[in-house]
């Protein structure tokens, strides 16, 4: 997907007109000065399948993902949201209502709004059921890239990794999995702005959510752009039994899978144990850990430090599940 | 999923304590010391054993002197081409064909399933023999089951072969057997294999007194090993004492599951329906009694007896260049690394493969290309 966008959708924007965070950046969203301050602002398409899944629905998930972009650039104050939804005809329109509600709900979590919106209907067949467009601006002081690392800084996690793609996966084909899979997806500006003032002026360097491709993709992202390497400890990496125990019965791992309400900080080592007691301090912090360091070698790539032995951790090859976010 | 399946999976956990990883991990480093010689080099023969070696990152942990070289463990890398021409002749006739999901990529002298598969044929990915019986009995069709795999996956066409399975359906048998190639592998002259780590799931069914003989002859000791990262190393840290020693002897260090007789209805089972055979192995050599062929009392549900396959329709092409580069076979028998071969990595990747060890998510060079290559990363620290 990310060689698609580089490939197809970022040709042609590569000078960026902008002073600031552009395409060509490949961000989780764009920065641009605006007077003493930036001005960020990001869209996302959701597609997911099922539309309502444990933990959530395609609504929060709207809301969540964009609020999370913006809050991954740094700006945690959420200006302003548009939604645009396509609708199959023939869509349930309590089930319309019930994303409607969600999106309302999500968006009071958040503390934001939606300003304004568009909504067209396709025919029967054209697509599947509903799909959603949102766009996020926001301001901030600091713009947060997330290829600010350097050796020696200590790389954060705010909580349990895996759980959305699991939930996902086990709803999508009927795994009668016990124990309770749930999706994560929640806004986490809240967070991040805690974690952000923890960390004073410079202490939060880099950013990144680890949506599609999990922890290992943003992990090589964020250590490709910023030519360190990424030492990760496994067995620090927090994950729920059960996110642990399916993944291992289904071949799948944990650090590869999706995650909606999760952040991952880079952060300085003098500011690390303060950010860390911060995130811990927020219900959706709770299981924060550090799990890694920034190493000059290795540039752009992560080594897992198993607990047994040390290996390269690869990328995820392909996408283990379509449609996802 | 079953019940109780999830919390099986919870307790096979324990064996996963880094603690007492370390500790054998030390253990590995003295004895290699104590033998003293550079490198010790031991040899398994199962993809199970290097996916678990890979996924641990137990490499990393090996003392430098001590070669841990993975043999020919991977059924799909080492079913011959001939074979797997059989299979994609047929499927060009129209038969439907079920396999298992890495054996449609293989390609045979020209082909592989697959792109027969893209020009129209029938082929279906099946997780077990079951399901292709299954599937036989939802056509009127004829369905030939394309079986590969060692003794651990006949055991479970010859159960399904003797429970009468529709007349629709058939088995096109690659299945092979490994002790005979530890034999070949032992008497190789470049691969100088002090000791082998055999698989604990293959000696469940063989039992291990099956290795008995074979280390009489040959005085090379066997350890018989489970796949948790603990039960490798503790099987690493037995052969390497029992090298030390001098030993000739087979060493059980997977007793939760192994015993010396092995499952006798399962080797009942399987002799009944099968037959050693001699037969090339892909980039080995030939085997003899290597490979497993149907007996002549299940000539009816054997596919080369139902059908006249003409493999020489495929014959009048030349390889495909990159082809001639491919050292699968030095890989499989232990003498080259993948890093050796000019085409990993670069020309030979999991998307496009060349060879079958870059298929087979039991392959060597799958493997090593998964899990990062074979990089040194012994001096790594987290800061």
């Amino acid at each position: 997907m990310r060689s698609l966008i580089q490939q197809v959708f970022a040709v042609g924007f590569s000078a960026a007109p902008i002073d600031g965070i552009g395409l060509s950046a490949m961000d989780d969203g764009a920065a641009l000065p605006l007077g003493d301050q930036w001005l960020v602002i990001t869209t996302d398409s959701h597609v997911v399948q099922p539309i309502f899944f444990p933990g959530g629905d395609i609504g929060r998930l709207a809301v969540a993902g964009t609020v999370n972009d913006l809050a991954m650039m740094g700006a945690t104050e959420v200006l302003a949201l548009t939604n645009a939804i396509i609708i199959e005809e023939g869509f349930s329109r309590a089930d319309l209502e019930r994303i409607q509600r969600s999106i309302q709900e999500t968006c009071r979590e958040a503390g934001a709004t939606v300003v304004t919106g568009d909504t067209k209907v396709m025919g029967k067949g054209e697509l599947d059921g509903v799909v959603l467009n949102t766009t996020g601006v926001g301001l901030t002081k600091r713009p947060v890239p997330d290829n600010g690392l350097r050796p020696g800084d200590r790389i954060l996690v705010t909580g349990t990794m895996g759980d959305h793609g699991l939930a996902i996966m086990a709803s999508r084909h009927r795994l009668e999995l016990d124990g309770d899979l749930r999706s994560d997806v929640a806004p986490l500006n809240q967070l991040i702005r805690i974690a952000l003032e923890a960390g004073g002026e410079h202490g939060v360097v880099a950013m990144k959510d680890p949506t599609r491709g999990g922890l290992a993709s943003a992990l090589h992202e964020m250590a490709e752009k910023s030519g360190v390497g990424i030492v990760l400890e496994e067995l620090k990496v927090p994950t729920s039994p059960v996110v642990r125990a399916a993944g291992e019965l289904l071949g799948i791992d944990p650090l590869h899978i999706a995650n909606e309400g999760k952040a991952i900080l880079g952060v300085r080592p003098d500011s690390a144990d303060r950010v860390l007691a911060a995130l811990r301090e927020h219900p959706l912090g709770l299981r924060a850990e550090i799990i890694g360091s920034c190493i000059p070698d290795h540039q752009g790539s992560v080594i897992l430090d198993t607990g047994f032995g040390k290996r390269l951790l690869s990328e995820p090859e392909g996408e283990p599940l379509p449609r996802i976010c | 999923m079953l019940p109780g399946q999830l919390d099986e999976a919870v307790k096979q956990l324990k064996f996963r304590d880094p603690g007492k990883a370390r500790e054998l991990a030390g253990a590995l480093s003295r004895l290699t010391q104590q033998i003293g010689r550079s490198p010790v080099s031991v040899m398994h023969v199962c993809g199970s054993h290097e996916q678990a070696i890979a996924k641990f990152g137990l490499r990393s942990t090996f003392p430098r002197d001590l070669n841990v070289i993975m043999g020919p463990g991977c059924p799909v890398c080492i079913t011959d081409t001939p074979e797997i021409d059989e299979a994609v002749v047929l499927a060009g006739q129209g038969i439907h064909v079920a396999t298992y999901g890495d054996m449609v990529r293989v390609r045979g002298t020209v082909k592989s399933l697959g792109d027969v598969q893209a020009e129209g044929a029938k082929i279906h990915v099946v997780y077990s023999v079951v399901q292709a019986v299954e599937l036989a009995r939802q056509m009127t069709e004829e369905l030939v089951f394309f079986a590969s795999g060692f003794e651990t996956t006949a055991v479970a066409t010859a159960a399904v072969i003797l429970k009468d399975p529709p007349n629709n359906f058939s088995v096109l048998s690659a299945h092979k057997y490994i002790p005979p190639v530890m034999e070949i592998v032992a008497e190789m002259p470049e691969t100088k294999v002090e000791g082998f780590l055999a698989a604990g799931h293959a000696a469940t069914i063989t039992g291990w007194e099956i290795f008995e003989p074979f280390v009489e002859r040959h005085g090379i000791p066997v350890v018989v090993a489970g796949f948790e990262p603990l039960d490798i190393l503790s099987g690493l840290v037995k052969l390497l004492e029992v090298i030390r020693d001098g030993q000739k002897r087979v060493v059980n260090m997977f007793p939760r599951c192994v015993t010396r007789a092995g499952n006798l209805m399962a080797q009942e089972q399987l002799w009944k329906v099968f037959r050693p055979v001699g037969g090339r192995w892909r980039g080995i050599a030939h085997v003899p009694n290597g490979n497993l062929r149907l007996r002549d009392e299940w000539s009816h549900l054997d596919t080369r007896k139902r059908f006249r396959i003409d493999v020489s329709t495929l014959w009048d092409y030349a390889p495909p260049a990159l082809v001639q580069d491919c050292i699968c076979g030095d890989i499989m028998a232990g003498i080259s690394s993948p890093t050796q071969c000019k085409l990993f990595g670069g020309d030979c990747v999991p998307e496009t493969p060349v060879g079958a060890c870059m298929v087979s998510s039991e392959g060597t060079c799958k493997i090593w290309y998964q899990y990062g290559g074979h990089p040194d990363l012994r001096g790594v620290a987290a800061c």
